[in-house]
């Protein structure tokens, strides 16, 4: 049992680190609500129920630590959104992160996206290591000199000082969205980025915060009327003019902005055909998309419901090329899970750098990886029992009736609270990031 | 005797749909439960839902109404749970509880 990028058969994942308190009682502000790499994977930015962004950056490999990579320590951490309330719609508006995109690094600075609800931040995150010493209007201490005690001029000089890392808030996006946020996709251009609520999505332009273009409105005219809504969206990784959104019917809709500047007609419908004499109470419910993400490569997308996860050739809209369960032992468990709602839950899946494996949460801190080349799949777990440095992760069995083998775990002793919804994928390595509520555990393969 | 004969057909058609189909055992667990369930659109519901999270109060008038009712009410001390009915349980907004910022830092940049 492996997964991972071309591996051979002694391919393993190991504990790399955990990051977060381990104290029972989790306060809600600490819930991690999304993880993110940069670019080059040097950076790994989370953002969680009280609106906080915290950035680690991975540091430089030395040649004397020959065992493992390196660590990620915390670079910068900041409180990105705080709650509000409106008042002219009586409506709360969670600080809650809901989702960070990186833009590309383009200088020294790194920028990211982070958006709650309603609201769109452009941070500029920098580095300080000079400083200017010599001012003529202010001493030392930063107090304004009396300027008439100025006898002489003299040019600042930039000293060294101890490394700082500041985060700037450069643009707020607002109000352009009457429904709540579930995502954000910077656009291969890198000039603009798209976001979508439950019923639009818009196009916004990086500079520019005082209007955004809604390029889908799927909003009827009579609420009454309201049979779907947008659950994810994402901009195609090379084509800058096309982009996908999912739904809770379970379909994607891929929409070219060359064709008409307003694209609820669809250039692409995704759905799979489904048998009419399996229908029942939670077939909609189940196929709600939670997540859809392009591969690397712009030819596949991937999509999550709430059993299964589906890749897609984008040349063919009938049906799915490949279909993985995720955990097909809860369909025997669908009204428990309805009765306290997790089977609302959004768990979000990703790909691997090369594209060759895919990976996904699940319950009882559980993640789910399969290998597309092998079709091999294996689960783990997230746990702090097993978080010895460079530990291997056992693979971990759900026994679904029957005698339960030893190390298995029945469906029934599954801790529902324990979700995995957030993870992340290295963009060019064998190294996951993996939020486990309140925790964050970083996994790597094992070096040898 | 063919009475018989045929509510074994039916026995073993739900047989066979419970053995086929886990998901429609667990339908009936629900309706079984909640016999009201599904008698109106249901997709309607779940998403008109999902749109008002957030919703305090409905309108000005749920808001005047439930301003006049406080009025004669105690102050609730308690955080808004999550069944109450727009309106009704919520403090008008001078009594909301100010959302002080932040200033925890986060558990993960230790």
């Amino acid at each position: 049992m492996m997964a991972g990028v071309g591996g051979g058969n002694d391919f393993q994942w190991c504990f790399s680190q955990v990051k977060g308190a381990i104290d029972e009682d989790v306060a809600e502000a600490d819930i991690i609500s999304t993880v993110e790499f940069n670019y080059s994977g040097e950076l790994l930015a989370t953002g969680d129920k009280g609106g906080r962004v915290v950035i680690f950056q991975r540091e430089q490999e030395s040649k004397n630590r020959l065992l493992s990579r390196g660590e990620y320590n915390v670079y910068s951490t900041f409180q990105s959104h705080e709650p509000e309330f409106d008042y002219l719609k009586s409506l709360e508006i969670e600080e809650k992160i809901n989702k960070i995109r990186w833009l590309p690094q383009q200088n020294a600075a790194h920028f990211l996206l982070s958006a709650n609800d309603k609201t769109i931040k452009l941070w500029k995150i920098s580095e300080r290591d000079k400083r200017a010493e010599g001012y003529n209007l202010k001493d030392e201490d930063g107090r304004l000199q009396d300027q008439f005690r100025i006898t002489t001029l003299r040019v600042p000089v930039l000293m060294p000082m101890d490394l700082m890392v500041e985060a700037s808030p450069r643009r707020i996006f607002a109000n352009a969205h009457t429904y709540h946020i579930n995502s954000i996709s910077v656009n291969s251009d890198y000039e603009t980025y798209l976001s979508a609520d439950d019923l639009r999505i818009n196009l916004w332009h990086l500079e520019i915060t005082d209007r955004s273009f809604n390029i889908v409105d799927i909003k009827p005219a009579n609420m009454e009327e309201l049979t779907e809504v947008i659950t994810a969206a994402e901009c195609h990784p090379h084509q800058c003019n096309v982009f996908v959104y999912s739904s809770s019917k379970g379909t994607i809709r891929l929409c070219d902005m060359r064709a008409a500047a307003l694209c609820d007609r669809h250039s692409k419908f995704f759905e799979e055909p489904e048998d009419p004499s399996s229908r029942s109470f939670f077939s909609e419910i189940i196929s709600s998309i939670s997540d859809v993400k392009f591969s690397h490569s712009g030819r596949y997308m991937m999509t999550r419901d709430y059993l299964s996860v589906k890749v897609w050739d984008l040349n063919m809209e009938n049906r799915p090329v490949e279909t993985y369960q995720v955990h097909e032992y809860l369909r025997s468990k669908l009204c428990s899970l309805y009765e306290n709602d997790c089977i609302f839950d959004k768990f979000e899946c990703c790909w691997n750098g090369s594209d060759s494996a895919i990976m996904t949460g699940s319950y009882n801190n559980f993640f789910r990886m399969f290998d597309r080349n092998t079709r091999r799949d294996i689960t783990l777990e997230a746990s702090r029992e097993n978080s010895k440095p460079r530990a291997i992760l056992k693979p971990r069995k759900v026994c679904t009736g029957g005698k339960r083998k030893k190390d298995e775990i029945s469906v029934d002793s599954l801790d529902f609270n324990k979700k995995i919804l957030h993870t992340a994928w290295h963009p060019k390595e064998n190294v996951i990031a993996v939020a486990a509520t309140n925790n964050l555990y970083i996994f790597q393969d094992k070096m040898n | 005797m063919s009475g018989e004969v045929q509510a074994s057909t039916e026995e073993q058609q739900e047989m066979q749909d419970t053995v086929v189909s886990p998901e429609k055992a667990e339908e009936v667990k629900l309706k079984a439960r909640y016999p009201h369930l599904g008698t109106r659109p249901g997709g309607s519901d779940l998403l008109r839902k999902r749109l008002q999270k957030g919703q305090k109060y409905f309108d000005s008038g749920d808001y005047n109404m439930a301003k006049a009712k406080m009025k004669n009410k105690q102050l609730p001390t308690a955080a808004a749970e999550k069944t109450e009915i727009t309106g009704d349980h919520i403090p008008t907004p001078q009594d909301l509880p100010q959302r002080k910022q932040s200033l925890v830092a986060s558990k993960l940049a230790f």
